[in-house]
Formats: structure tokens, C-alpha cells, sequence
């Protein structure tokens, strides 16, 4: 008999299988996390997690008996009444387990549920958004930076001496290069003088002279170290993410808001926080919703409850500034904001709000992105009052963007034309 | 993988785990239970090589069917992400040992089972399932235990290779046609003795001979000498060139099918061969799991009764002994059918009784072993000759069928359930043989036969179903697995169901290529 230890086995054998059973039903799981993100709250998202996919393109058809046609005999255990020629009444929805018997191999089950983990989750909800690959790139700005370990080169600062790398290299060439050692000399030299004090072997003594004077020679012309041995450490400095962000989230809330608006502006803050998390080492996000009054409010609430009452757009705006001063310094905190809108204002308010957001507002902000929500079906319009009063702003370069989104499909790319550095972020949208 | 779940949890604190075995306490288990299984009971087995495994390399074996080597495919992924799905949500234990069919015999045991567990598995595994698959006629007959490892390392390597010459996606599609008929992949009649892998080389020389010779007389499309209606072959003469009819359809595609290439008729091969590996496996369930279950449970009590194993381990030994021979009645929420674990375990522990004290009934049912006095050698009989329906024909006893209380049920799909027999004098010999019908895997299976070629039209593929009791095949899974057929095939396909009683057919079912292997 042989025992064998296999627990060291290199694990996940099956990985590659499952990867291509992911690429196999990349449609139904992208759609499963999609639908699971919309439910999952801002800051959850992507964390991975259980999800059910619909079978089809991943069902594996075989040829089998059909349970519902013809005439079966079952053989089951455990009667306590019945005697031959009983009649039972048809169990309600095929019963007692009989299904099971005639399907193909025990599987009956119309979802197929399983475990995605954080990044195949995020690649799919990523790419399920037209991500192409905005988080991979580098990050274009950071505000610190922390020097890394990355090798090491042959030349530096004398403190960044690698000593151990050093003597390496300088001991392989004295070895190519053959120098000889101390105690090799050392053991000619004493053999010479032994030999020259007894002085019979006179032919020997001539022998190791000479080699003594090449060995000598040898020594020299080979340094102990070289310069070519000498290595530093190298050190990369490597972008660090500042300390912490708050992100606003601000929504109107009145009535005129639909359901569907409210799920485009959660994706988009979604999106706002995936790109913040992965930047900071720390989020947090502040939920203010408005109709005419502005209160700060959790997640929950700020989704899924809806008001009536006239929009004043400003009411947020002061809210999100009083949060601000209590809360979050400008010297401690990234802040960036977001707001969303189907675009109605009081039109007496819409001065008050541009000279809040112009005086007060923008000067602490990193960003500040305006989307306007609409209808699914909803064409071209010329834009909003708040549209208009932005666009003033946006046009004489504060730090603003703003956007029309109508469909699902538009968020990833209004957000990627938001968050990449390289354009004018100030630019409005036709 | 790596994503923080319950095994990776397991993995990472595997360090400071405590396993109250270690491999010093298994071994001098091992040779215990030998003592027992070869020295008292005579087994016959193949060299054991028992494997320690982690729970996730459990799961890798387990979702590969069964293989400790396979190739690769997304169906294998699918089942290993619903079985982690079902282990780490607790809805499922992970089976305590899985063991291949292959001279030396491996048994992988689990390294979270505790002592008492690997002395239940080594029992159960190396010496119960060792013996079986040794000495059982269809595993001798169908199955090459010596070549198995050998031949799944082959078949792993030949389809990468493929995958790396023609694409992951154009294997896929062959891999994903061939899975579809791989029931339909296997002889169900013994034809010759399989051979090993030395074989393989001369095999294929053979098929590109038989294909060349073959391939004339099936696709001449140049008009012979001679008149219109001589021309038309006869059925008789198709079916000779042909082979027909043909139970097994992956073979006679491997054989036959006009447009595939080389290396896509070796896939259908290798999936044919392991649906054939496995074909034995599934015709004995029962009585496999009953050796086994028999083996593991008569050992522990020998070793209990010499001293070897504690009262402790002992309790814990029949604690879980005791739920897998459970068998829930029909009306239990747990019922799922009959438990195999149950009523072979039931079954040979009937036999003992049989051999050993037996009433008049038995002897009056029983006149060739009843109190002979050999239990073992009786089982040991019993186990090498039968397979599930001729074993449960044979031996099911009607104190057994009294005791699981079984009855027979008919259910004609439309009016009420109406009770055929039950645990009575009268009802015996037909609950029995409606229970070994139960456990066949020819009846199970439906029984589909490859029955004609029109060689002179537009060379459609004619299958033929035979229908029994009016059971016909399930409606929603037919037209996928005909479009798999029709790919391979290359051209139309129909399946008519035919009822066995009247010839009459009942339905008929035609799907015509995809052109999804033409494609690649």
C-alpha cells in the first residue's frame, strides 16, 4: 500500500474550466450582475457574491425519458396503509420526487446559482458598462508619493549600497577571474620559507617562487572589488493614494423623478464610487436629497422614497455646504460631488444656485458633475433651466461637467468622458 | 482561487488545523483493516494507493467526473461552481472518499475527516469499491483498470493539442456535440474485449484504412455504368456497408460521418471511451455501494470486537454509517428516491442473514444458499456475476421488502396513482421485478438506434426510438441534441419514435445541421 500526501498539489486545478465556463455564459452572468448590482447598495458593489443565471447556452441537452408521457411503476418504501389496488389521488405538481427520477441526471433546477468572486464580478460589471480599461490605467493624479522596492541598478546614492548583492558579483568574478585567496598565498609562503630553511628542494623553491610572483601579479591586477560589482538598491516612487474623499451624492426626488431616472443616477454614483475607492484609501459618500426642502438622508432612503413638492435646486446646494463645514476640511478630505437631475428649477432660484455653486461651492470641490436624467424615450431637448444656468458656469472653466444620460448604455461612457484627465473636463455636451 | 470564501478560509488556517490522524495512525489502520478484509473476509483486490486531499481538490475531482485527469471544458467548471455553490452554503457535504477504477486502485480521503472517518473511508474504498471493481464480470469486461490513467493522460494531452492547432472554440463545439450523445455513446452488448493504449496507434491506421474503403461506396456521386434503378442501393446492402442498425451513435459517427476531420472524429472517440469506462458504473450502483457499505461496516465491528477501535469511535462510526444506509419513507421530506447505500447494504446484509439463520421462507425462495453457512462466499458470488437489475431480481428477499416496506406504484400520468403491490405474498414477485426494472439502465435509458442512411437522396441520418409503455422521449431537450447530431452527421437528421408494441409511429423529430463544426 501506498499513502500519499497530495494537499500540496498546486489547488485550483479546475480554475481554468471555470474560467471558461464564465467566457461560456458571459451573457447570462453579465446580465445576473447587472441586475444583482442594481439591487446591492453604493458602496457594496463589488464585493463579488452569489448570483443566478438562467440556464440556457449553458445547459448540457442529452436524449432521456420524458416523466409525463407513457405509463411508469415506481417501487418506493415506507407504505403504512395501502393494500394492491388503492388508488391515490395525484399529488399536487408531479410529487413525491418523481421529477427528479425522470430527468437526465438529478438536475432539475431552472437556475443555476453559484459564486462569482470580486474581480470576475467586477470585469463583468465593468464590462457590462462598455468598461474598456479605465481602472487599470494609471492613476493620473495623486498627491503623494512612497518610494517601492524595484530592483536594484549599478549606480546610487552610497547609503542605497546593496552590500550582500555587491559581494556577490565581486566574489563570482574573483572566482572567474581566479584571484587567489589570502590563505592560499599564505600557505606558499610558508612552504617557500620551510624549503628555504631546510634548503634541499632548491629546484621546488624556484618553482613556487614563481608562482608566488604570478599569484601576486594576480592579486593586484584583481581587485578585491570592482566596480562593476557594485549595486544599489533601486527604488520607484510610486504614486500613493491621498488620505480620504467624500463624495455628495444629490438628488431631486420630486415627483417628476421616475424610477428609471433614479436607477441611471444610482449607476452613475456607483461608478463614482468604484473609481473613488480604487483612488482613496478612504469614502465616504453623503446621501442629500431635495424637493423644496434638502435634508441629508441614508441610502435607503435616498433611493427609494418619493416626495412631492416643488424643486428649489439651491436648498442642496446649502445643505451639501453646511455638511461641508461641519464635517469635511478642505485640507483633509478630496471632496467631489454629483448630482442628479431631471433638470426642473423654480426659475427665481436658478441665480441663487449658480452664484452659490460658483462662489462657494466649486472653489472646494475636485469635481463637481451635473447629470441630467431623462426617460428612456426621450429625444434631444435643448436643456433644462439648471442646464443652462451650468452651462454658463462649465463654459468658464471651473471644475464642472454635466451630462444628459436617457439610457443604461450612455452612463459608462458620460462617466469615462468625465473621469479622463487628459480632456477639458469643463466642457459641457451638446 | 482566491476569494476569501469558506475554502480559502479552510486553506489558510490549514497550518494551525488539528487532524486527529496522522499518516503513522493510518497506516497501522490500513494494516488492520487488512488483517480483516484479505485475512478473514478474502477479498480480492488491486494494489491500494490511497491519496490525502484537501477539500477543494475534492471538489476538482468531483466535478470532473470522477477523473484525477480530464480535459479541459466549461461543463466541468459549471458543476464545479454549483457543487462549491452547495458545499459552502452548507446545503452539502462533500462525499468522505472518491475512488477511480484503476490497477493500483486510488482512494483519495479527505484530510477533514477524522480518524474515525479515514478508518470508515480506507475500509469502504481501498477494500470495499477495490474488490468490487476486481471482480465485478462488467467492470472485468468493459473496463481496463491497467490503462485508464494512461489513456485519460492521452486524451488530455490530445484534445490541448487540438485546442492549441484548431482553437479552444472549434474543439468546444465538437466536445459540447459529443457530451450531448454520450448516453448514446456506449455498447450496451459486449463486442470484444477493449484493448490497451498500445493499440491506440495501430487503431487509427485501421479507421483511415476502413474510412478510405468505406468512404467510396457511401458518397459516389459519379454516375455507374448500368441503369437508373439498379443503381439504388438495397437496404440489405446499406445496412452491410453501413453496419446497421447501431446502438452506438458516437461510434458510428467516429466511423462514419462523411465531412469530419481526423482529429474531430478522435474526440468523439475518447468521449466514447469514457462514456463506456463509466457505462459499468452506472449499471451497479447498488450493488457497489452495497459491497462497499457491507465491507466498511462488517470490518469496524471486527475491529470494535478485537479491541482495535475505541467505544468513542465506535458511536461515531454508526452515526454516520447510520445516515448513509438511511432510507426516508416516501411521505418524509427528505425522500428522493431509493437509496442505493440503503438497499444494498439492506440487501447483503440479508444474504448473511440468509446464509446464516434462515427462516422457511427463505429456505422455500432461497434453495441454493439458504443456511449454507458462507455469507462471504455467497456475496462475493453474488457480487462478480450480477449487476443491479439481475442482483435485485436474484436476491431481493421478501422479508427485505417488508421490512423497507415497499410498494409498487403505476402511474399512467393522467388519472390517480393506483397501487399494483405491495408488501405481501401476493405481491412479492411483482414488487421485485418492478424494482429491478427500476435499477436497469437499458430501461432507463431510452433505446435509440441508428437504423438507415438515404444514400441515394440527400443522405439523412434515420433514428429510431423504440417507445415502451408509451413513454417518449422529453419534448425540450430533443431538438438540441438532434442539432448536435445533425453538426456531426454533417447533413438532415430524423428520429422517429416508434411505439415497440405496434411499430406505429408516435412522433417524429428532424433538425439539419448548424454548420457550427463546419464553421471552424
Amino acid at each position: 500500500m501506498n499513502i500519499i500526501d497530495r494537499r500540496l498539489n498546486p489547488q485550483g486545478k479546475s480554475l481554468a474550466n471555470r474560467q471558461r465556463f464564465i467566457r461560456r455564459a458571459r451573457k447570462q452572468i453579465a446580465e445576473a450582475v447587472r441586475e444583482a448590482s442594481g439591487k446591492s447598495s453604493v458602496s457594496d458593489l463589488g464585493g463579488g457574491g452569489k448570483i443566478k443565471i438562467r440556464r440556457d447556452g449553458i445547459d448540457e441537452p442529452q436524449l432521456y425519458h420524458s416523466g409525463k408521457t407513457g405509463e411508469h411503476t415506481h417501487v418506493v418504501p415506507g407504505n403504512h396503509e395501502y393494500v394492491e389496488g388503492d388508488r391515490i389521488p395525484r399529488p399536487k405538481g408531479g410529487g413525491e420526487g418523481r421529477g427528479r427520477e425522470a430527468s437526465a441526471d438529478g438536475e432539475g433546477e431552472d437556475a443555476f446559482q453559484f459564486v462569482l468572486t470580486q474581480d470576475e464580478f467586477l470585469d463583468l460589471f465593468l464590462e457590462d458598462l462598455e468598461l474598456p480599461d479605465m481602472l487599470r490605467k494609471q492613476l493620473k493624479k495623486a498627491d503623494s508619493f512612497l518610494p517601492r522596492r524595484a530592483g536594484y541598478s549599478v549606480s546610487g546614492a552610497a547609503t542605497n549600497l546593496n552590500l550582500v548583492r555587491t559581494m556577490r558579483n565581486s566574489l563570482s568574478r574573483r572566482i572567474a577571474l581566479k584571484r587567489p585567496r589570502p590563505a592560499e598565498i599564505a600557505a606558499l609562503e610558508s612552504e617557500l620559507k620551510t624549503l628555504t630553511e631546510s634548503g634541499d628542494d632548491i629546484e621546488r623553491c624556484r618553482e613556487i617562487e614563481v608562482e608566488l610572483e604570478q599569484q601576486r601579479r594576480r592579486a593586484k591586477r584583481v581587485p578585491f572589488i570592482d566596480p562593476v560589482d557594485v549595486r544599489y538598491n533601486r527604488f520607484e516612487l510610486v504614486p500613493q493614494p491621498v488620505a480620504s474623499a467624500v463624495m455628495f451624492c444629490l438628488m431631486d426626488v420630486s415627483g417628476s423623478m421616475t424610477e428609471h431616472m433614479k436607477d441611471l443616477a444610482k449607476r452613475f454614483y456607483k461608478l463614482l464610487y468604484l473609481f473613488l475607492s480604487r483612488r482613496y484609501r478612504n469614502v465616504e459618500i453623503v446621501f442629500i436629497r431635495h424637493t423644496h426642502v434638502a435634508r441629508e438622508v441614508d441610502e435607503e432612503t435616498f433611493f427609494n422614497s418619493r416626495e412631492t413638492g416643488g424643486t428649489v435646486v439651491s436648498t442642496v446646494l446649502e445643505e451639501m455646504l453646511r455638511v461641508l463645514q461641519d464635517r469635511y476640511p478642505r485640507d483633509q478630505w478630496n471632496i467631489y460631488a454629483a448630482q442628479a437631475s431631471d433638470g426642473d428649477n423654480l426659475s427665481s432660484d436658478n441665480a441663487k444656485s449658480a452664484s452659490l455653486l460658483e462662489k462657494r461651492i466649486l472653489p472646494l470641490c475636485q469635481y463637481f458633475a451635473y447629470l441630467e436624467v431623462g426617460d428612456e424615450e426621450d429625444g434631444f431637448n435643448l436643456g433644462s433651466e439648471i442646464w443652462r444656468t451650468y452651462e454658463r458656469l462649465a463654459k468658464t472653466g471651473h471644475p464642472l461637467a454635466m451630462r444628459k444620460v436617457n439610457k443604461r448604455n450612455q452612463i459608462f461612457p458620460v462617466f469615462r468622458e468625465l473621469f479622463a484627465r487628459d480632456q477639458s473636463t469643463g466642457r459641457a455636451a451638446s | 482561487m482566491n476569494d476569501g470564501g469558506v475554502l480559502l478560509d479552510g486553506e489558510k488556517t490549514e497550518s494551525r488545523m488539528r487532524f486527529d490522524w496522522d499518516f503513522d495512525s493510518l497506516r497501522r489502520s490500513y494494516d488492520q483493516i487488512s488483517d480483516i478484509a484479505l485475512g478473514e473476509f478474502k477479498l480480492d483486490i488491486y494494489p491500494n494507493q490511497v491519496e490525502v486531499i484537501t477539500a477543494e481538490q475534492m471538489l476538482d475531482v468531483y466535478s470532473s467526473i470522477g477523473m484525477p485527469l480530464m480535459y479541459l471544458h466549461w461543463s466541468f467548471g459549471k458543476h464545479f461552481a454549483r457543487d462549491e455553490t452547495l458545499y459552502r452554503r452548507g446545503l452539502r457535504n462533500l462525499a468522505y472518499e472518491i475512488v477511480i477504477n484503476a490497477n493500483p486502485c486510488i482512494s483519495y480521503l479527505m484530510e477533514e475527516n477524522s480518524m474515525t472517518m479515514q478508518t470508515l473511508v480506507i475500509a469502504h474504498a481501498a477494500f470495499g469499491h477495490n474488490h468490487f471493481f476486481k471482480n465485478n464480470h462488467l467492470f472485468r469486461q468493459w473496463t481496463d483498470a491497467d490503462g485508464i490513467l494512461d489513456y485519460m493522460e492521452f486524451a488530455k494531452a490530445y484534445i490541448a493539442r487540438c485546442e492549441a492547432r484548431y482553437g479552444e472554440t472549434a474543439v468546444e463545439r465538437v466536445l459540447d456535440a459529443a457530451h450531448a450523445l454520450m448516453t448514446q455513446g456506449v455498447n450496451r452488448y459486449p463486442r470484444r474485449k477493449a484493448g490497451g493504449l498500445e493499440e491506440e496507434e495501430k487503431r487509427i491506421q485501421d479507421r483511415l484504412a476502413e474510412q478510405e474503403r468505406s468512404y467510396n461506396d457511401l458518397w459516389r456521386t459519379v454516375p455507374q455504368n448500368g441503369s437508373r434503378e439498379k443503381r439504388r442501393t438495397t437496404e440489405a446492402e446499406r445496412r452491410q456497408i453501413l453496419g446497421l442498425p447501431e446502438e452506438n451513435v458516437l461510434y458510428f459517427l467516429e466511423k462514419k460521418a462523411p465531412l469530419l476531420k481526423p482529429w474531430q472524429r478522435e474526440v468523439l472517440r475518447i468521449v466514447r471511451h469514457i462514456a463506456q469506462y463509466f457505462y459499468p458504473q452506472k449499471q451497479t450502483k447498488v450493488m457497489n455501494e452495497g459491497c462497499a457499505t457491507m465491507v466498511h461496516y462488517e470490518t469496524l465491528n471486527r475491529l470494535h470486537e478485537k479491541g482495535l477501535l475505541g467505544d468513542g469511535a465506535m458511536v461515531e462510526f454508526l452515526t454516520s454509517h447510520t445516515n448513509v444506509v438511511l432510507q426516508p419513507d416516501f411521505d418524509d421530506r427528505r425522500y428522493g428516491g431509493i437509496n442505493p447505500y440503503a438497499l444494498g447494504f439492506g440487501m447483503m446484509q440479508d444474504i448473511k442473514r440468509i446464509c446464516l439463520e434462515p427462516t422457511d421462507e427463505d429456505r422455500a425462495w432461497f434453495p441454493g444458499f439458504a443456511g449454507n453457512g458462507d455469507p462471504w462466499g455467497t456475496l462475493k458470488d453474488g457480487w462478480a456475476n450480477y449487476r443491479d437489475e439481475s442482483f435485485i431480481r436474484q436476491f431481493l428477499s421478501p422479508a427485505l421488502i417488508r421490512k423497507m416496506k415497499l410498494f409498487a406504484v403505476v402511474d399512467d400520468g393522467v388519472s390517480d396513482l393506483v397501487v399494483k403491490a405491495i408488501h405481501n405474498e401476493r405481491g412479492y414477485q411483482t414488487v421485485r421485478s418492478a424494482l429491478a426494472r427500476q435499477f436497469d439502465v437499458a430501461q432507463k435509458e431510452p433505446e435509440i438506434e441508428i437504423v438507415d442512411v438515404d444514400l441515394d437522396g440527400d443522405r439523412r441520418l434515420m433514428l429510431q426510438h423504440r417507445v415502451y409503455d408509451n413513454v417518449l422521449l422529453a419534448e425540450e431537450d430533443i431538438q438540441p441534441v438532434l442539432r448536435h447530431l445533425a453538426d456531426l452527421w454533417g447533413y438532415e437528421v430524423s428520429l422517429s419514435e416508434i411505439s415497440a408494441s405496434s411499430e406505429a409511429v408516435l412522433k417524429q423529430h428532424t433538425a439539419g445541421p448548424t454548420g457550427a463544426l463546419a464553421a471552424t
